[in-house]
């Protein structure tokens, strides 16, 4: 298929798992809470590993793929590597596993390398899963429902919810505009792979031209529509969709609890 | 330039979840100088379809050949197929982009790489052949009417001189008289230069009026490939493809229900009337 189609953002993948059915507002704290969780605790393999285990249950439960999720780590590659290479030259902890020329490896710093590289790791398939199990709309409600005490002091939650809601809505429109101007553009010959830098910059005229165009009508036409049924804002606005939490979302929070508190216990009690 | 497609299959998105077979098995050719038109539901796969005939989507199974040319084959050089298949999309004034009218028409022939002199002169010719004045060549594609960009996308495809010509609704928006212009426009053009057009439709009535050769489809499958008459005929399974005949067509359907010495298919408004009046007079001399 297409380059265009492949380019998806917050990658949802839909499903009736109980995982999907959770609260979005949960499964949004929740993936803080995991964050939270995984900077105050010592870094240790005990405390990763269980982590790491309630994470690899998750995913399971949520029946997503696993080479699916394991995809989402890919644009961390570099950093990762990165992040383990540093650490096992930089670390002069604990007994000198073997020196190459000026460079010395001592095991506290393979240690402390792969323990960081894991913790990246941790980080990113806690939002991946939020990400692939949530509906970006739905997200966006739960953004709203956690921006909403900041409102206080200025902070307009309801509009930028709006706005985001907005701009995923027309992410794939915008892009099936794309791709569809450009298949009318490359009917009538133009090229836009070849050439140099300034060449192939020019080509992209023919495409850009008439997309920020028809953005620019969609925008027009969108406000237009919005005021036409009234739209005035967040204030005094319900909501279609009303967030309900359930007993799944009281079970969830209680495993996480749970598992939390054993991280921490074994973290700091042990 | 004949294209031939052979069990054509195309299928969107494959292999993920959101997979979807939008081609089964089409076997179809067109001969020089045919006017074709296709005629099918939203999403029964015309468009796809049509862009299978320059090389913009490439079969997932089956072949597709062009004037002689395998487009999925290594190496081939589609952009000289693009210019000798043009292709005008739905919607196509949204593809405007030059400052000038005239500088939107020119950019398929420059790609080409035909010469300047050459260039300017195709651009007056196109512009007439869609029925623009040539006054409206040093203004901006974007101060004009809805119907007027269409034509001048029209006249930038048609300014590359190519010898099959693909029309994706091309009068879809537009008003009745906008419509009537374009389509008169197109037929001469086939009539003078003798090019193959192939138009898809959602109009029974232009397709009827206008096309030798009728192509209907449905679940991106052929079902039926004849003359617009004999595919006419078969009103009642047309509507189960969620198609319908010319309002022509349905009063003489309507009148031989009700046992009038009508024929079945009338294409054009005037056929149907003389079909009316010649059982009219019947009716009279019998009684």
């Amino acid at each position: 298929m297409s380059m265009m189609q492949q380019i998806t953002l917050g990658q949802y993948l839909p499903g009736k798992s109980v995982v999907h059915r959770l609260d979005p507002r949960t499964k949004l704290l929740m993936a803080f809470g995991f964050i939270m969780v995984l900077f105050i605790i010592t870094a240790g393999w005990v405390e990763y590993g269980i982590l790491g285990l309630a994470a690899l249950l998750i995913i399971y439960t949520a029946k997503l793929p696993l080479g699916m999720v394991l995809r989402g780590l890919r644009p961390i590659l570099i950093i990762l590597s990165l992040t383990i290479v540093l650490h096992i030259f930089s670390t002069r902890t604990g007994t000198l596993l073997f020196r190459l020329w000026f460079l010395e490896v001592y095991s506290g710093g393979v240690n402390q390398g792969f323990l960081l590289a894991a913790r990246l790791v941790l980080l990113v398939l806690s939002t991946s899963v939020l990400t692939l199990t949530t509906s970006p709309i739905a997200l966006t409600d739960a953004i709203e429902f956690v921006l909403k005490p900041f409102k206080r002091i200025g902070l307009p939650a309801h509009e930028l919810a709006m706005m985001m809601t907005i701009a995923l809505r027309f992410i794939p429109t915008l892009i099936e505009e794309a791709e569809r101007i450009m298949k009318a553009q490359l009917a009538r010959g133009a090229d836009f792979e070849s050439g140099g830098l300034i060449k192939r910059a020019k080509s992209l005229l023919p495409l850009l031209v008439p997309l920020f165009i028809s953005a620019f009508r969609r925008a027009d036409e969108l406000a237009m529509a919005m005021e036409a049924r009234c739209y005035r804002g967040g204030d005094g606005r319900t909501k279609f969709k009303v967030l309900r939490y359930t007993k799944l979302d009281f079970y969830a929070w209680t495993c996480f609890v749970a598992v939390s508190a054993l991280a921490f216990y074994v973290s700091y009690a042990l | 330039m004949p294209i031939k497609l052979e069990q054509v299959d195309f299928v969107y998105a494959g292999g993920s979840p959101f997979e979807r077979a939008a081609l089964k098995g089409i076997n179809l050719s067109f001969l020089d100088g045919e006017f074709v038109g296709i005629i099918g539901q939203t999403g029964s796969g015309k468009s796809t379809l049509v862009q299978m005939l320059n090389g913009l989507l490439k079969p997932t199974r089956g072949t597709v050949t062009v004037n002689g040319l395998v487009t999925t084959a290594k190496g081939v050089k589609l952009k000289s197929l693009r210019q000798e298949v043009g292709l005008v999309f739905q919607f196509a004034e949204y593809q405007l982009f030059a400052e000038t009218v005239a500088a939107d028409v020119a950019f398929g022939p420059e790609n080409q790489g035909v010469p300047a002199s050459e260039i300017a002169e195709r651009v007056d010719q196109a512009l007439l052949n869609v029925g623009l004045p040539l006054e409206i060549k040093e203004r901006s594609p974007f101060e004009l009417s809805g119907g007027q960009m269409r034509r001048v996308a029209i006249a930038g495809v048609l300014a590359m001189n190519p010898k099959v010509l693909i029309l994706d609704e091309p009068t879809a928006g537009l008003d009745p008289r906008g419509r009537d212009e374009i389509l008169s426009r197109i037929r001469e053009l086939h009539r003078q230069r003798g090019i193959t057009v192939i138009l898809v439709s959602h109009s029974m009535e232009d397709v009827a009026r206008l096309v030798d050769r009728l192509v209907v489809i449905h679940g991106g499958q052929i079902v039926y490939d004849a003359t617009p008459r004999e595919v006419f005929a078969h009103g009642s399974s047309l509507k189960t493809y969620g198609l319908g005949v010319p309002q022509a067509t349905e009063v003489l359907g309507l009148l031989k229900a009700k046992g009038w010495a009508v024929p079945e298919v009338a294409l054009t408004l005037d056929e149907a009337r003389q079909a009316i009046v010649r059982a009219y007079q019947l009716r009279r001399e019998l009684a």
